[in-house]
């Protein structure tokens, strides 16, 4: 993946940004020193490393707005940093960049539970943002699997989503407010405890914007009553088909489960080595679950079965309790640690209508032996999010590059169905140079523009997201006028 | 009148366009009187894709709700953000389209719990101010691939383009409906009664009170949607739930009622109305203490109390001030401005045309808001031919 050669004007620039920062922050909240830039060189795109500049870690909004604003004086990009788990690179700094943290930014600003809402400072991670509700029987809905510890400052950017979205949505869905930095150091409110904006959706736009339109530092968000209980049921079947058979019977049934799950025999028989979850010997497995009282999750359990048992499963696994229920979840939950105990992988999360299941999952496999690497598939099927992981290993010379080059084959399968690139990752580095697939020159141009209007000068993330060389223009413009 | 069918010809007559166009879909929601010629979307329609085992529909611009409606029902499925109809309210006729819907960011009571229009909207075609054919989102449910402007065209009132098509994720039609009712509970109960309904595990769709009104007990109703079992079984829970804000009454059915909540048809007779986001609990505070002592007005509540509408009839405008539209732009400087200090906002939805051109109709904006708004806007419609003036 090719970064942008760093400018030598900035890289001179060094000691006097880190002497201007200095007098804005807190010593030790600069980081200038090479040793420990270094532990910001990546985020969970670890394939791609390069130490920053410097990088800074506010505790205020005001020190965020004074850090942008001697960043923006002085024509050096800013890279914000949540918790550094994007799958991405899209915390990747570049040489002449200022990784800008929100990790100190963690506190609960307030909770009213009246009007179902909390408003945290985005350095918190996503679960303590519910563990700060859990007491009192509220929860965060939005759960990626990083939850413990990706920040809600990511989770924005991102527009993350997790297991439950099919039923509460993703990030965008639960956002009510946020306070935001633009890079000239501006402090803006957007939203707030009501819902729906007066103007233009300045929060659907900024939700997911990779942190290419500010600096968001504090959010508002919605937080629900947890459900009574929740149960799942384990499903397995001989093929792919007729497991997205299934899927679709059950969503046009009317029963709308928290989640449907999905997992193929290579992530089964991984998982089942190292996480012991007694999982059935077949092809395809799905995980669904539904909420509720007892009763009522009875009642859907009841229709899901009845359908599930059409399609002729090999194995129909209802757990009867928390401890059954743990250990259906427990190989799912752990499915992208046991395939990295075994593999390096490389995990795309494109997104394809439901109804393409069968046919994307069939040519994933014939494209697994054209490139002669390994595939696993474990997703969300209830939604069409897949996550195929390519098995690689990184000591093995070329190794990378094929599977990259299988990725692109993928992610262009998608959008040839009708999907997307990414359903909750982000587009990144990773993605960046597929966008042309999926967009037309005017879809993107379209979307830069709105770039240009909150930061003109493209200093914050620039190298993320567009394709490098749609972007030359605006970032080398931007560096001639600095 | 420019009439296009398809969305070249939108484009092309875009970029034809010497003047400002005021674009329209079915023309129901009376929009403030905008300058220029009307581009009505009526013939960009149909429905083009709808895959009811994926949850999505897809249809042009123009395509009428009764159509869209017919299709889902068939299949036993909706749009979750149960849009309002307009046409009561605002005594207008005409067919609400699709576009329309989502150019004005319509959602009705389940908004609180299934999200807005802007939540199930996952894709958009438009026709930027330049005339050129632009796409973003799709036709799947999880999409993050570049910035979401699905969202920014929704609530966007056709001044950054002009849609052509529009795709939603849909959401299984529930089986049976059930109402929870409470009578004669003050403002403030009437709030904390639905509040702790919200808060409860028991997946209210719908939370709305009519205040009392001269003899009119306040009545509050608290809507549950699912399997009939389920749907009684969430009604008894809630009643014991809700024993302290006296004896609810719980019935199945009800689905009228809630067209009326969602319509907001009990103002059908009022000659000015607001449409108000708020913090519920900040709402007793701003009616009782703020609006009802200065200006005689009726208020109803949706959303728990998080969207509140004020009506003024001709009598009641008239108590304000002598003439009218005076009246009614005392009223709406007072509700903007108080929204302004609290937080949240304030739309005058239906009103004298004169009273319409007279204040800003849209709740104004911050001024960096402002600013990137504007930015925008010249990004979008260079020219500012695209419903100039509609958003303010
Ligand atoms: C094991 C594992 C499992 C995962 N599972 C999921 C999953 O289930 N669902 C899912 O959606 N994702 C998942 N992810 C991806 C990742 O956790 C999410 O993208 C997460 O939201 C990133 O949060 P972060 O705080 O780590 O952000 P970072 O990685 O630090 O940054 C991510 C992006 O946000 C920007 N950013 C950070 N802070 C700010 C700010 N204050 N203002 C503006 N922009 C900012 C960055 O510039 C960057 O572009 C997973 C990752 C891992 C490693």
């Amino acid at each position: 993946m090719e970064m942008p050669t760093p400018n030598p004007r900035i890289l001179a620039l060094k000691s006097r940004l880190v002497q201007r920062l200095r007098e804005v922050l807190p010593h030790d909240a600069v980081i200038d020193d090479e040793m420990q830039t270094r532990v910001y060189e990546c985020d969970a795109l670890t394939a791609y490393k390069c130490p920053p500049l410097c990088a800074v870690l506010p505790s205020s909004t005001e020190e965020v707005s004074a850090v942008l604003k001697i960043c923006h004086q002085e024509g050096v990009p800013v890279v914000p940093r949540g918790s550094g788990t994007s799958l991405a690179g899209g915390a990747l700094p570049t040489a002449d960049s200022v990784i800008l943290g929100v990790a100190r930014l963690n506190d609960v600003i307030e909770t009213d539970y009246d009007n179902r809402f909390i408003k945290v400072q985005t350095g918190r991670t996503n679960l303590s943002v519910t563990g700060a509700v859990e007491s009192d029987g509220f929860f965060y809905a939005p759960d990626p699997s990083s939850q413990l510890a990706c920040a809600i400052a990511g989770n924005i950017a991102m527009n993350s989503g997790g297991a439950h979205c099919l039923k509460y949505g993703v990030t965008t869905n639960n956002l009510l407010g946020v306070t935001m930095v633009t890079m000239d150091g501006t402090v803006i409110e957007i939203g707030g405890a009501h819902m729906d904006s007066a103007g233009y959706d300045w929060l659907g736009l900024i939700c997911g914007s990779e942190g290419q339109l500010g600096v968001v530092t504090e959010a508002t968000l919605r937080i629900l009553p947890k459900p009574e209980g929740a149960r799942p049921v384990l499903i397995g079947y001989k093929s792919a088909e007729i497991a997205g058979a299934c899927v679709s019977d059950i969503i046009k049934a009317g029963v709308l489960p928290v989640a449907i799950e999905y997992m193929d025999r290579k992530v089964i028989e991984v998982v089942e080595s190292y996480a012991k979850a007694g999982y059935p010997d077949c092809e395809a497995l799905l995980i669904v679950e539904v909420e509720g009282s007892p009763a009522e999750i009875d009642e859907q359990l009841g229709l899901i079965k009845q359908i599930a048992a059409k399609h002729d499963p090999v194995e129909l696994r209802e757990a009867k309790d928390a401890e059954e229920a743990g250990r259906i979840w427990l190989g799912r939950k752990s499915a992208f640690g046991a395939m990295g105990q075994i593999n390096d992988y490389m995990c795309l999360d494109g997104t394809i209508p439901v109804s393409s299941l069968p046919y994307v999952l069939r040519r994933i496999g014939e494209l697994s032996e054209e490139f002669g690497l390994e595939v696993g598939n474990v997703f969300h099927a209830g939604d069409g999010n897949m996550h195929p992981l390519i098995l690689f290993d990184a000591n093995k010379p070329g190794d990378l590059e094929t599977s990259e080059e299988m990725g692109a084959e993928i992610l262009k399968l998608c959008v040839e169905v009708g999907g997307c690139l990414t359903g909750e990752h982000g587009v990144g580095i990773e993605k960046r140079d597929l966008m042309n697939v999926q967009f037309a020159p005017g879809d993107l141009e379209i979307q830069m523009r709105v770039k240009d209007v909150f930061d003109p000068a493209w200093l914050l993330n620039p190298a993320k997201v567009f394709p490098l060389e749609s972007s030359a223009s605006r970032r080398m413009q931007a560096d001639a006028a600095a | 009148m420019i009439e296009p069918t398809t969305e070249q010809e939108i484009a092309q007559a875009v970029r034809d366009a010497a003047g400002p166009l005021s674009i329209r879909g079915g023309g129901t929601r009376g929009m403030a009187p905008a300058s220029g010629e009307v581009f009505s979307l009526a013939r960009v329609s149909g429905i083009s894709l709808y895959e009811p085992g994926a949850l999505t529909i897809v249809a042009g611009a123009g395509t009428p709700m009764s159509e869209i409606d017919a299709a889902l029902q068939s299949e036993g499925q909706m749009l979750p953000f149960e849009p309002m109809d307009h046409r009561v309210l605002l005594g207008t006729s005409g067919e609400p389209t699709i576009g329309g819907v989502v150019g004005a960011n319509v959602s009705g009571p389940r908004r609180l719990r299934a999200g807005g229009c802007r939540d199930s909207l996952i894709g958009v075609r438009f026709v930027d101010g330049r005339g050129e054919v632009l796409k973003n989102g799709g036709r799947v449910m999880k999409n993050v691939t570049g910035y979401d402007l699905v969202k920014l065209m929704s609530g966007s009132y056709g001044t950054l383009g002009v849609l052509s098509e529009v795709s939603f994720k849909l959401l299984p039609k529930p089986d049976a409906t059930g109402v929870l009712t409470l009578t004669g509970l003050p403002l403030a109960d009437g709030i904390a009664a639905m509040s702790a309904a919200l808060g409860s595990p028991y997946e209210v769709t719908g939370a709305a009170m009519t205040p009392a009104k001269g003899d009119a007990e306040s009545i509050v109703r608290l809507r549950l949607e699912g399997f009939e079992s389920s749907v009684s079984y969430r009604g008894e829970q809630l009643k014991k739930t809700l024993a302290q804000f006296g004896t609810a009454d719980f019935a199945l059915g009800g689905e009228d009622d809630w067209r009326a909540v969602r319509d907001v048809e009990a103002f059908a007779s009022k000659t000015c109305v607001w449409r108000l986001a708020i913090k519920a609990s900040d709402v007793p505070a701003m009616l009782e203490d703020g609006i009802w002592p200065k200006f005689p007005c009726d208020a109803l509540l949706d959303w728990g109390g998080g969207l509140v509408w004020i009506g003024c009839d001709d009598a009641e405008l008239g108590k304000i001030a002598q003439d009218p539209v005076a009246a009614g732009a005392l009223l709406h400087t007072h509700l903007q401005d108080h929204m302004k200090t609290i937080g949240g906002h304030a739309t005058l939805l239906k009103a004298p045309d004169a009273l319409k051109v007279r204040v800003p109709v849209f709740q104004p904006e911050a001024a960096p808001l402002a600013a990137l708004a504007n930015g925008l806007r010249t990004q979008f419609d260079p020219r500012g031919i695209l419903n100039p003036g509609v958003m303010g």
